[in-house]
């Protein structure tokens, strides 16, 4: 019945996924962080940078984002991210578009955890002399982090999905390959089914274990 | 699980939350009111931001420079040459909005009987629509973009020139209609219980308290959420042009680069501005609808936000407790 799937790299295209997931998640964590201190922090030109960058990148689709990786930054102005083989230079431009756009969403999830952190903490530690930069450090950010595991485990999730959309720039990840397969292969139904399994199976348990883990780090307050 | 918080004007709830602060108040919690060694700081920081974005930007136009792109005629077209509008940009605006149109008016009532059904009262009714919303959420829109194509190709006789259309609608009302099911059931949960006790003294059935007292309500605190996501409709009509040869904004990118003269940079700019644009409009017009609507003696002050609803709806979590 499954004979279908022979001749075809199911577990390398979705172990392509997997590794998108992860260096995008990697680095838009960085990032939206970085992004989330600017937009809370004392210097008015950083706050108005984080906030425009936020809402014009929410606003833009992510297609959008990666076809430009490819189209424009590659073929158009020769920026190839240090790799010289088509199938690597894809990949890295499919994880800047992806960290590009994922980081904005990271940083308003941090933001909302931010806000949580009780005033009084806050104000004891600037009583106590600590520096912005040490606030956030030692105070806020640890506490915040620990609120928004549940909403940042929502956004890995939709990052999961999202990297099918580097398909778009070729990238053999698992869309591809189901586009391939439904050309070749008379088993709509199956092909898909399969894929749509394979989606559940990385998505589903990332909730599972990250919700587990949101209720147990939570701030009891 | 817990219920998503219902924040109320007056008299917040003793064992609350403390109430998010606004962005102005959490501007001005995090450090001092800045004295003068703060300000020269903030100055440094200020000049050596704007200097690092300097760099930036001047790396960015000479990388552009080198490679032609920042000529006038690789830009003028748009604002000198109506036919690039005509040919490229309104027919491609026109199938983007008509796309997203059709998968919000189709996925909202959807949306919203799904989200009414993981509340029914009768077991099989929770579980039949709770399995459909989970798969749905689950998988990438564009694997059910894909599947829609082939399945319509396959299976049904609509012409390969409109089909691109009706699978991106398919695949956006599928995913977007089990997400819509959660907003409108966070919504509901997030109503004062009372209302639903209020409604049973009265005398009404269950489908009266839903009709005339839950739903009329829950809208208007559900108009964030619902607005994010039709958002998120918008964006995703891209991926039918990217992968289905849907003729939307993305998709002119390419025929018009082509015929005015591998103008790439200058044609992205415009379709990612006209992207922002439509999306601006579209929350624009939901916050003075929020507004209009908070102003009537509908609303009960609740709110549910985006993150509210993914609070409630960790995927693969059973339904919550009933209200």
């Amino acid at each position: 019945m499954f004979d279908f799937l022979e001749g075809y790299d199911l577990l390398g295209a979705f172990w392509v996924t997997v590794q998108l997931t992860f260096w995008s998640a990697l680095g838009s964590l960085v990032w939206g962080t970085l992004l989330a201190a600017m937009r809370v922090g004392p210097v008015p030109l950083m706050r108005a940078f984080g906030t425009a960058y936020v809402t014009v990148v929410r606003n833009i689709p992510l297609t959008v984002i990666i076809v430009f990786t490819s189209l424009g930054l590659f073929q158009t102005l020769g920026i190839s991210l240090g790799a010289d083989r088509f199938t690597t230079i894809n990949f890295r431009l499919a994880v800047l578009g992806l960290t590009a756009y994922t980081s904005a969403f990271v940083c308003e999830a941090l933001r909302s955890g931010i806000n949580t952190v009780p005033l009084g903490q806050v104000e004891a530690a600037r009583a106590i002399g600590l520096s912005f930069p040490q606030i956030l450090r030692i105070i806020v950010l640890p506490q915040a982090f620990r609120s928004v595991v549940g909403p940042l485990a929502n956004v890995l999730i939709a990052l999961t999905k999202n990297t099918t959309v580097a398909a778009a720039i070729g990238v053999a990840e698992a869309a591809l390959l189901m586009r391939e397969m439904i050309e070749n292969e008379a088993q709509l139904i199956l092909v898909s089914a399969v894929f749509a399994f394979g989606f559940i199976c990385l998505t589903l348990p990332t909730g599972l274990l990250l919700g587990r883990l949101a209720k147990k780090v939570a701030v009891k307050r | 699980m817990r219920r998503a918080p219902a924040s109320h004007e007056k008299a917040p709830p003793a064992k609350a939350k403390p109430p998010a602060r606004t962005e102005a108040e959490s501007a001005t919690v995090l450090y001092d009111v800045p004295g003068p060694r703060a300000r020269r700081r903030n100055l440094l920081w200020t000049v050596l931001f704007l200097a690092a974005l300097a760099g930036v930007a001047w790396w960015v136009i000479a990388g552009l420079d080198a490679k032609n792109q920042l000529e006038a005629a690789k830009w003028e077209p748009f604002v000198t040459d109506g036919r690039v509008w005509e040919t490229y940009l309104l027919p491609a605006l026109k199938n983007t909005v008509i796309a997203a149109g059709l998968a919000m008016v189709l996925a909202l009532p959807l949306g919203a009987l799904l989200g009414i059904a993981r509340l029914s009262d009768h077991r099989a009714v929770r579980a039949g629509a709770g399995t459909v919303v989970e798969f749905f959420r689950a998988i990438p829109v564009l694997i059910l973009m894909l599947f829609a194509n082939a399945a319509y190709a396959e299976f049904t006789d609509i012409s390969p020139e409109t089909r691109p259309l009706y699978a991106v609608v398919t695949g956006l009302v599928l995913y977007n209609a089990s997400v819509l099911a959660e907003v409108v059931r966070a919504g509901i949960l997030a109503l004062p219980a009372g209302q639903t006790d209020a409604a049973k003294a009265i005398g009404m059935r269950k489908g009266q308290t839903m009709a005339y007292v839950l739903l009329p309500q829950s809208v208007t605190a559900m108009l964030p959420a619902l607005v994010s996501q039709l958002v998120v409709i918008v964006k995703d009509t891209a991926l039918g042009g990217a992968m289905l040869g849907f003729a939307e904004l993305l998709a002119s990118v390419r025929p018009m680069s082509a015929n005015y003269g591998a103008n790439t940079i200058a044609c992205f700019t415009v379709v990612a501005v006209l992207f922002v644009l439509l999306n601006v409009v579209l929350t624009t017009f939901a916050s003075w609808l929020e507004r209009r609507l908070r102003r009537g003696k509908r609303s009960t002050g609740a709110v549910v936000t985006a993150e509210a609803v993914e609070d409630l709806a960790t995927p693969g979590e059973p339904p919550g407790p009933k209200p």
